[in-house]
């Protein structure tokens, strides 16, 4: 028996789900931070798309967005810091009945995990990961991050950032990764769409959230708030309709032009970047398996490896 | 025993494992060993075989029949050849010292021969093989066996790889050599009626199939040496049995990975040798405050640092126990042989779910590749089965029981009472809630070591080889198994009272070991790794410390290579 066999169907959840089924612990985060509404957000599109309650897992690194599985009721597990794409690779692979969920910082993405980031983009695995960027480290109360921008004053750079800071996107698309958006924590409508596109879209789907740190680095995305009289401007995605105005929009298809998108100026753009349907490494390792195992005529474990040791008298 | 000594790109090592095959399928005891440099290709190598129809229980010191393939191959390794005992040289390469006349030389042109046979295209490639049939024809073995083994390895896709070998073969065993042994080895026993049938492999490739039996079938890791070759024949097998092995971009990744794997369910296996450990100590501690079940293999090199690459030490002891910040126990278990490469890991597995804990495998590279011959496991009785326990559960779980045994429930669990639970590093009430409750960290930190305390009342009292009391007591661990019981049989023919003791359960030890102590007046330690800054090595330091015995004494060394049988006699009975 494979062990795809061996997992038994999991019974229909009863009952709908309810933000009240998917409320945990009380946040931690400081009054006003901006991650409050990302938790809003995704409460609000599991209440929507309506997984099995017990198929939503929910993991993190380390950093103050971190804490996020504590705040969710669902299977979840708060690792090390900027070890959660590996974490969350292996529970995906290995589950394929599983929604997997990340949640992290700007540190444990670009920082301490950035390596990770590239290769969980490059295999393509097949998870989402929303990485709450705050351009300061929090948890430990005001160092430079690696979005810090050049002049950003810091316990870590007391005159002002001077290490070029990471373009989160322009990272994301080099690396390989197959969904690419950004959003901001305070257009929460923005934020639930991003959520479910990436949901949807089979394979390393990274969305960019910007949430202020309201504590160390209060007012850094007032120029993406239209309340704050900043702009918020959306991709304009091709429609594909054959009108003359559709030859200007963006082909999230083409990822020279998402690479260009995503080297406008501060606050730049928001909205998805780029989508491709390259497979995933969950799929061509079932596929390696399964042709394997057909090969072999589908064997009992037992009868496999006994094979194995009789090539070894 | 035969010594092979050559190049790395010369092939004896595939010459030698035919030979140790050989044996394995004639119902002789076989040990080898070999050395590689680290080099790429290229640089002195050793192959090593030694047969009996006894228990073999050590790779030998001496060799009673040496090949030297080159002028540096000789000079090296004649030394190790026993006196009367034949030196084979490829006389297109090697002068040796006629005048010595201890031993008995057989000067073959094997290069010019070889490519002679083979037509010159390969150009010296296929040298191994003539050997392999020289070696043949002058031991009288069994050419019809050997040539199966040969058809078995050569016979791919390319039929004319299979045909050069033979040709190769046969011109080896067709030159005219003459009788040039002067004992008479007894090469091919009658099989013995009712003997178990045995299988012949190296210790990397019983561990592999050791975690298989014992229903392990995910892993991550990245390539180091002595490990990789587990991690290759794992890739390639775990797909056939439903699973997945997954090579990661680093050492970190791979560790994070294989907990993902646990964490889903899947007990995983991570590995590596000495320095990529170092890079996963901080995820293992997590599986240690977490609770995640995890086998960490670790084929042991020379160290610190890149150290000695291709080399055998023992000095990861300490790191396997006490690797990684704060009090976070783990259990450490080391194979003795290459069969118990297989057995060890069954064990791992079992430990590492019953207890939820992450299980260090402390093997070496000796083991590593070292072929032996052991009896043909019952493998209906041992293999266990993988499957997922998903079952819905019903309301009050805690994961983290304060005065039980964390059991995690895998992801995809409906949970009756609609909580669901979170693993964590951060220390945690019984819930997983984070806390930092001074009683709940006493608390917890009592309770992750007391199921260790568990595991060790459950573990058995190795057994004393030797007499059960005496002058002394050899205890080792992990690969020095052969050496040690052979040097133990030694002494003890020669009327000493000398035992040995082998542990397998490094962390927690069995309990019980003070009594078998007080029965010795001497108790020394043998260990590859160095006598550190008081004296001790790392077991003897930890068994002093757990018994506060100042008879406890240690035998240490630290020049990269297995103890020899004399080694050991001159250290214990000095």
């Amino acid at each position: 028996m494979s062990l795809a066999e061996s997992i038994p169907a999991t019974s229909p959840a009863p009952e709908k789900l309810t933000k009240k089924d998917l409320t945990a612990d009380h946040p931690t985060w400081c009054p006003g931070c901006g991650d409050f509404a990302v938790l809003a957000a995704f409460y609000k599109m599991l209440e929507r798309r309506q997984l099995p309650h017990e198929n939503i897992v929910t993991l993190a690194g380390i950093g103050c967005s971190s804490r996020f599985p504590y705040f969710v009721n669902t299977h979840g597990g708060h690792f090390i810091h900027g070890r959660a794409v590996p974490l969350a690779s292996g529970v995906s692979l290995s589950r394929p009945d599983l929604h997997v969920f990340l949640f992290g910082g700007d540190g444990d993405a670009f920082s301490i995990g950035g390596n990770h980031l590239e290769h969980g983009a490059r295999k393509n695995i097949n998870l989402t990961y929303v990485i709450m960027d705050n351009f300061v480290y929090g948890l430990t109360k005001k160092q430079t991050s690696p979005t810090s921008p050049l002049g950003f004053k810091s316990k870590t750079d007391p005159t002002g950032a001077i290490d070029q800071p990471v373009n989160p996107i322009k990272k994301l698309l080099t690396a390989g990764a197959t969904f690419v958006a950004r959003t901001h924590a305070t257009q929460i409508n923005h934020m639930i769409q991003m959520m479910e596109r990436a949901l949807a879209h089979d394979g390393f789907s990274v969305i960019e959230c910007l949430s202020e740190c309201v504590e160390f680095y209060p007012g850094a995305f007032d120029a993406g708030n239209p309340r704050k009289g900043g702009a918020f401007t959306v991709i304009d995605e091709k429609k594909w309709d054959g009108t003359p105005e559709d030859e200007q929009r963006h082909d999230i298809t083409d990822e020279l032009a998402a690479y260009k998108l995503a080297s406008l100026p501060f606050p730049g753009l928001f909205g998805v970047f780029f989508e491709s349907d390259r497979p995933t490494k969950n799929a061509l390792e079932k596929k390696w398996s399964e042709n394997t195992r057909a090969k072999l005529g589908h064997p009992t474990d037992l009868e496999l490896l006994q094979k194995t040791f009789d090539r070894m008298k | 025993m035969i010594r092979l000594a050559g190049n790395s790109q010369d092939g004896i090592q595939s010459a030698g494992a035919l030979l140790a095959k050989l044996a394995g399928r004639s119902d002789q005891d076989v040990m080898t060993y070999m050395t590689i440099p680290s080099t790429i290709s290229g640089g002195p190598s050793i192959f090593q075989v030694r047969m009996g129809s006894g228990e073999v229980l050590s790779a030998g010191d001496e060799a009673d029949f040496l090949v030297a393939f080159y002028q540096h191959s000789y000079e090296e390794h004649i030394e190790f050849l026993k006196e009367g005992g034949v030196l084979l040289y490829d006389s297109d390469h090697v002068q040796p010292n006629l005048d010595d006349k201890r031993f008995v030389y057989v000067g073959i042109p094997i290069t010019g021969l070889t490519v002679e046979a083979l037509g010159g295209t390969a150009k010296d490639k296929g040298k191994n093989i003539f050997i392999l049939g020289l070696i043949a024809k002058i031991f009288d073995l069994d050419i019809e066996k050997l040539k199966g083994l040969l058809t078995e390895k050569f016979g791919g896709k390319d039929e004319s790889i299979l045909n050069t070998a033979l040709m190769a073969f046969h011109a080896g065993y067709a030159y005219p050599v003459g009788n040039v042994l002067t004992t008479r080895y007894q090469f091919e026993m009658g099989r013995i009626e009712g003997a178990p049938v045995q299988v012949t492999m190296d210790g990397n490739t019983a561990l592999a199939y050791g975690l298989i039996a014992g229903g392990v079938r995910y892993g991550a890791a990245y390539p180091i040496t002595p490990w990789s070759t587990i991690m290759e024949t794992l890739r390639s097998e775990f797909p056939k049995y439903g699973g997945l092995f997954v090579q990661c971009e680093d050492e970190l990744a791979a560790v994070s990975m294989a907990l993902g794997f646990s964490y889903g369910g899947h007990l995983a296996i991570t590995g590596s040798a000495g320095p990529g450990i170092s890079l996963k100590t901080e995820a293992i501690g997590w599986a240690s405050m977490a609770e995640i079940p995890l086998i960490i293999v670790n084929v042991q090199r020379g160290g610190p640092s890149t150290g000695l690459p291709t080399n055998v030490e023992q000095s990861d002891l300490y790191q396997a126990i006490f690797g990684g910040h704060g009090d976070s126990p783990r259990v450490v278990l080391a194979p003795a042989t290459v069969e118990d490469c297989f057995y060890i890991a069954i064990e791992a597995a079992r430990i590492a779910r019953k207890y939820s804990t992450p299980v260090f495998i402390l093997s070496d590279a000796s083991l590593a590749t070292r072929i032996q011959a052991f009896d043909e496991p019952d493998l209906k009785s041992l293999v266990v089965d993988p499957t997922v326990d998903l079952t819905p559960r019903p309301a009050g779980y805690k994961p983290y029981p304060v005065n039980g045994i964390t059991h995690h429930v895998p992801p995809g669990t409906r949970m009756l009472d609609g909580k669901y639970p979170v693993v964590t590093g951060l220390e945690h009430d019984e819930m997983g809630h984070p806390t930092g409750s001074p009683a709940l960290h006493t608390a917890m930190t009592a309770k992750r070591r007391q199921k260790l305390q568990q595991l060790a009342a459950e573990i058995p009292i190795p057994e004393v080889t030797g007499g059960p009391d005496g002058e002394a007591l050899v205890i080792g661990w992990g690969s020095t198994f052969g050496p040690i019981h052979e040097a133990v049989k030694s002494a003890r023919d020669r009327g000493e009272s000398i035992s040995a003791l082998h542990l397998r359960h490094l962390n927690p030890l069995p309990n019980g070991l003070e009594k078998i102590f007080a029965r010795f007046k001497r108790v020394i330690v043998a260990e590859m790794n160095d006598e550190g800054l008081y004296g001790y090595g790392q077991l003897a330091t930890i068994l002093r410390a757990r018994y506060c015995d100042p008879k406890i004494r240690s035998l240490t060394k630290t020049d990269g290579l297995t103890f020899r049988v004399k080694e050991i006699l001159q250290g214990v009975l000095k």
